[in-house]
């Protein structure tokens, strides 16, 4: 007999590596002397290239994990479950925040602020997404929330000489204490009326009710829950931030803010909308397809009047949580895994997109009005073809990806006869087309006023062109994505 | 699937010529001149190709030829499937012939991004014979679609004056009209469990649904045609686009619109295409009489033959949903023959916008004087626009009008006065810049055309005279599938009907 139990940490190991890694960095970092400002920027850029090196072999760790043939793990009695679904997400998240840091490196030494504690905080934020994704409990979600928020916090204020950054970090900070505090509230709420913290608990306990109507109390605490969680994602109207810290924050963290968070978010409000609250899904579903449908409309119709390309993608963002939203109030097998299509598209479109815009540089200075773009394709086209197919693709214009992101989205909302979100849905996306085409036009139909520098460091150039590869021949092979997506979806819904 | 897969080869074959041109690099003349001659050999070769299609085409069966499958999207049930029956190859044909054709008549026109300029029209080569080839509701819409890409940036970067607004304008209106069409089919998916065309057409959708369905493909194909009232991006598109960017527009982007009625909203709807009809009817003839007025009235000459494009084809969707045999196959025969003759006028226009930068009629006059070959040339394309007999245009307009006699005399009537509005404008436009005298100081050095500009029209002279002077070699290739379109028309139709009696 042992002495004592040993907990079986296996389905959290990506997780614990994770952990290790970035405090291993951590110290790392605070105990290596850097006497002048160029070599702490190569400390930084080499722990940067260590926490890539982790996030690949979290990955390999995720897939070895996930990989076993269980349909779910759980760890921690039960506060922790690895499922498909679960997998997934990781992936992409890892695949997102990996991707956003290789990008980020150039940018940071230019900008003066590559310092060591960037890479470890986003490895830290990881380790609260995947917390997220993972979790199976109202307090483990919490945890992982606020982990992954508080690196989040900072990361966006990291730019800290400068006002725009700072508030931008203030604001995000504030306005995110208070969804956590409303998550917070509405999940004692679901504990006061039920006695249970645990999802599979809750999830057995409304599956016994059948059509029965639940307490007043409980759907009470349910909307303050969808409504921290909508601000999360960043879906109307819990938006408000969105624009102004993506416009406020650095380039590579609006980048890393506009990918990880808002995958591992909206895996989180499928986790516990499908599955302790599955039962009620005409509780919620209308609150779902009234954030998805405001969230379109608005994502379409302000980013026509922006600017400032930072925040025309966090309105464009807004816009594409808004057809995720649409799969989600689908709240089917079918409806997830149109999701996850569309996710797992979204992931590359934005990623690529913001490598483009890391790329803006006029004199060794950032710029990120719309209107510096004029005329890249003459001065940079490579950059211009790269940045042009992300833009017809988050217009979903076939044969490119992102079409097939909605287009999975829009066959869920089909099957379930939401005809009055689908169609509000494609009506929207021909508004929003508008703006993507925007700034094809400026890149290819404008003439060049100032060229933007030469040349496009070699991340970036790497990252545009492996992207914009995905993007562009997707639909010669879109089984790999589609099946995945098809058994995490099945086995979310099968246990 | 034992043939050679000769359409996937036509379909992408310009493909591999836009990457082959993406690689040149080097001095930007030499890159130019190779991308011109690899745009025109792949082209070139890829006509050729396709005349195996109709030298080896059986007009005996309705059924579809050189046909291909092949896994693609199997949770969805999609395939990529391909297939020409006797509607759709001919259209093929016309694709692959007006493409060379654009090449060589930008040939000396574009000087700026050549090599864009070419990788985007055999893009769009490929995306309109896969739209004509599909044989999956899926694969046709990503084809239809597609085409947008391409022809915005042909709008947009080679372009006019009002370009950008003209390119906006074109890619809005049709992708507000497809979207729509997206989610019917979905719906179409999930009623009939396919997303294959020949089964769907098997399929007998619920009567109650067809309407929906027919109207969000309406939604789509009304505006390609375009119909009067959602036509008004065309002139725009038309006038602002780069001559042989206005050739493709007319000559096949317009094509999809009647191509998709004939190909989804007929077999696929029949009782809402009967419903409907009247609707069809009405728009036209409002298009057929309003856009030919509105033709008389027009100052540029591009836009004059825009709005004879609308007009005639007030006439395709006149001919098509009279639902006899003569009526199709005039609907269709005019879509080809306006398909050479609407682009060959927009040929003729760039042959003097070339020369003097200029659309404005007025600012032409007494051409004959300098320019016979011109004037020639402009006068065959004239006449088979009005549908002269011994034209294609002829062909077209008059088995139209025999369909709609058999169906409805007074939309016969109606609509054949636009055969003589037609004479009236493009008369009064002939006039107007070829004959007079030569008064204007700037013309009196315009110099008749260059050896590569006849070279350009030959084969549009060619083919118009044939198909006015021995239509049987088209005809006899669309009438085995269009008799077979209207069998299974009435039959899906009575069958209806069984089951409206017996539910009563």
């Amino acid at each position: 007999m042992p002495l004592a139990e040993v907990p079986n940490l296996v389905p959290a190991l990506p997780e614990i590596f994770l952990a290790c890694a970035a405090m291993v960095l951590l110290m790392f970092g605070v105990f290596q002397k850097s006497p002048n400002a160029a070599e702490e920027a190569n400390t930084a850029r080499n722990i940067g290239l260590v926490a890539v090196t982790m996030l690949v072999l979290a990955v390999l760790l995720v897939a070895m994990v996930g990989g076993t043939g269980e349909a779910s793990l759980y760890a921690f009695g039960g506060l922790f479950v690895v499922d498909p679904f679960a997998s997934f997400f990781k992936v992409l998240v890892l695949i997102g925040s990996g991707l956003t840091l290789v990008v980020s490196g150039d940018y940071l030494k230019r900008q003066g602020i590559a310092r060591f504690e960037y890479p470890v905080l986003v490895l830290f934020a990881v380790i609260g997404m995947m917390m997220m994704i993972s979790a199976n409990d109202l307090i483990s979600l919490y945890l992982g929330l606020e982990i992954q928020s508080l690196s989040l916090y900072i990361i966006a204020a990291f730019q800290r000489e400068t006002l725009r950054s700072t508030e931008a970090g203030l604001k995000y900070f504030v306005l995110g204490s208070v969804a956590s505090g409303m998550l917070l509230y509405g999940s004692s709420m679901v504990y006061g009326f039920t006695g249970t913290t645990s999802f599979s608990v809750l999830a057995e306990m409304f599956a016994g009710q059948g059509g029965h109507t639940p307490s007043v109390g409980l759907i009470f605490g349910l909307v303050f829950i969808v409504a921290g969680l909508a601000f999360k994602v960043s879906a109307v109207p819990f938006h408000m931030w969105t624009p102004d810290v993506y416009e406020g924050a650095p380039t590579p963290v609006t980048a890393f803010f506009a990918v990880a968070p808002k995958i591992a978010g909206l895996a989180l409000f499928i986790r516990v909308l499908t599955g302790p609250f599955g039962d009620l899904v005409a509780q919620w579903q209308q609150i779902v397809v009234l954030l998805s449908i405001a969230s379109m409309v608005l994502g379409a119709f302000a980013a026509i009047a922006q600017n400032d390309i930072k925040r025309l993608m966090a309105y464009s963002s807004i816009g594409h949580v808004g057809y995720a939203l649409i799969g989600l109030a689908v709240g089917d097998a079918a409806g997830v895994r149109g999701v996850m299509v569309y996710m797992s598209i979204y992931l590359f479109m934005n990623v690529g997109a913001f490598a483009c815009i890391l790329a803006m540089r006029r004199g060794d200075e950032m710029v990120t009005q719309i209107s510096d773009l004029a005329g890249l394709s003459k001065t940079h086209p490579l950059l211009a073809l790269g940045l042009a197919v992300f833009m017809f693709s988050m217009a979903g214009i076939p044969p490119l990806a992102g079409f097939f992101g909605k287009l999975w989205i829009f066959l869920a909302a089909i099957d379930a006869q939401l005809y009055t979100l689908a169609i509000i849905g494609v009506l929207s996306s021909v508004v929003a087309a508008f703006y993507y085409l925007r700034i094809v036009k400026v890149m290819y139909f404008d003439d060049v006023e100032e060229s933007l520098d030469q040349p496009v460091g070699r991340e970036i150039s790497l990252v545009v062109l492996g992207t914009g590869l995905i993007i562009l021949l997707f639909f010669v092979y879109p089984a790999p994505v589609i099946n995945g997506a098809q058994a995490a979806a099945a086995a979310l819904f099968a246990g | 699937m034992t043939h050679f897969p000769i359409l996937s080869l036509i379909t992408f074959l310009p493909l591999v010529g836009a990457l082959f041109i993406m690689a040149v690099r080097g001095d930007a003349t030499v890159v130019a001149q190779n991308a011109r001659s690899v745009a025109l050999w792949t082209s070139g070769v890829n006509f050729l190709l396709s005349l195996v299609l109709w030298f080896n085409f059986d007009t005996a069966t309705a059924a579809f030829q050189f046909e291909e499958k092949a896994e693609w999207m199997p949770v969805f049930n999609v395939t990529y499937h391909m297939g020409v029956d006797g509607i759709s190859m001919l259209f093929v044909l016309l694709t692959t012939l007006l493409t060379p054709v654009c090449v060589l008549a930008s040939w000396d026109s574009i000087k700026d991004r050549v090599k864009e300029y070419m990788i985007a029209f055999l893009v769009m080569e490929t995306m309109m014979v896969g739209m004509f080839c599909a044989l999956d509701m899926v694969l046709f819409y990503i084809f239809f679609e597609g085409v947008l890409l391409p022809m915005f940036l042909i709008i947009g970067v080679w372009g006019g004056p009002r370009r950008v607004y003209s390119a906006f304008k074109f890619f809005l209106y049709t992708l507000a009209g497809s979207v729509l069409m997206l989610l019917a089919m979905l719906a179409m998916y999930f009623d009939a469990g396919t997303t294959d065309v020949p089964a769907l057409m098997k399929h007998a959708f619920p009567v109650a649904m067809q309407p929906w369905l027919w109207l969000a493909f309406f939604a789509s194909f009304a505006v390609k045609v375009p119909m009067w009232p959602v036509h008004t991006w065309l002139p725009d598109a038309h006038v602002e686009a780069p001559t042989a960017g206005s050739v493709i527009l007319a000559g096949v982007l317009l094509k999809f619109g009647g191509y998709g009625f004939l190909r989804f909203s007929l077999p696929m709807f029949p009782e809402a295409t009967v419903m409907f009809t009247p609707l069809i009817y009405t728009l036209s003839i409002v298009a057929v009489i309003y856009t030919s007025l509105v033709a008389l009235a027009q100052e540029d000459m591009k836009k004059l033959i825009a709005y004879s494009s609308v007009a005639h084809m007030g006439f395709v969707t006149v001919g098509a949903f009279t639902l006899t045999v003569q009526g199709i196959e005039g609907a269709i025969y005019q879509m080809l023959s306006h398909g050479v003759v609407s682009a060959a006028l927009f040929l003729v226009v760039g042959v003097v916008y070339d020369r003097m930068h200029s659309r404005e009629i007025a600012a032409y006059g007494g051409l004959v004087h300098r320019m016979p070959a011109y004037s020639l040339i402009f006068m065959l394309f004239m006449l088979a626009s009005v549908g002269l007999p011994g034209t294609g245009g002829f062909v077209g307009e008059f088995l139209v009008l025999v369909g709609a006699f058999q169906a409805n005399s007074w939309v016969a009537l109606f609509t054949a006065t636009g055969v003589i509005l037609g004479a009236v404008y493009m008369l009064f436009l002939y006039r107007r810049v070829i004959f007079g005298k030569l008064t204007k100081e700037s013309l009196m050095k315009i110099a008749d055309m260059s050896p590569r500009e006849m070279a350009v029209f030959a084969p549009l002279v060619v083919l118009v005279l044939w198909m006015g002077v021995y239509p049987s070699s088209f005809l006899d290739v669309m009438h085995v599938s269009v008799a077979d379109l209207l069998k299974n028309f009435e039959a899906a139709r009575a069958a209806a009907e069984t089951l409206a009696v017996a539910a009563n």
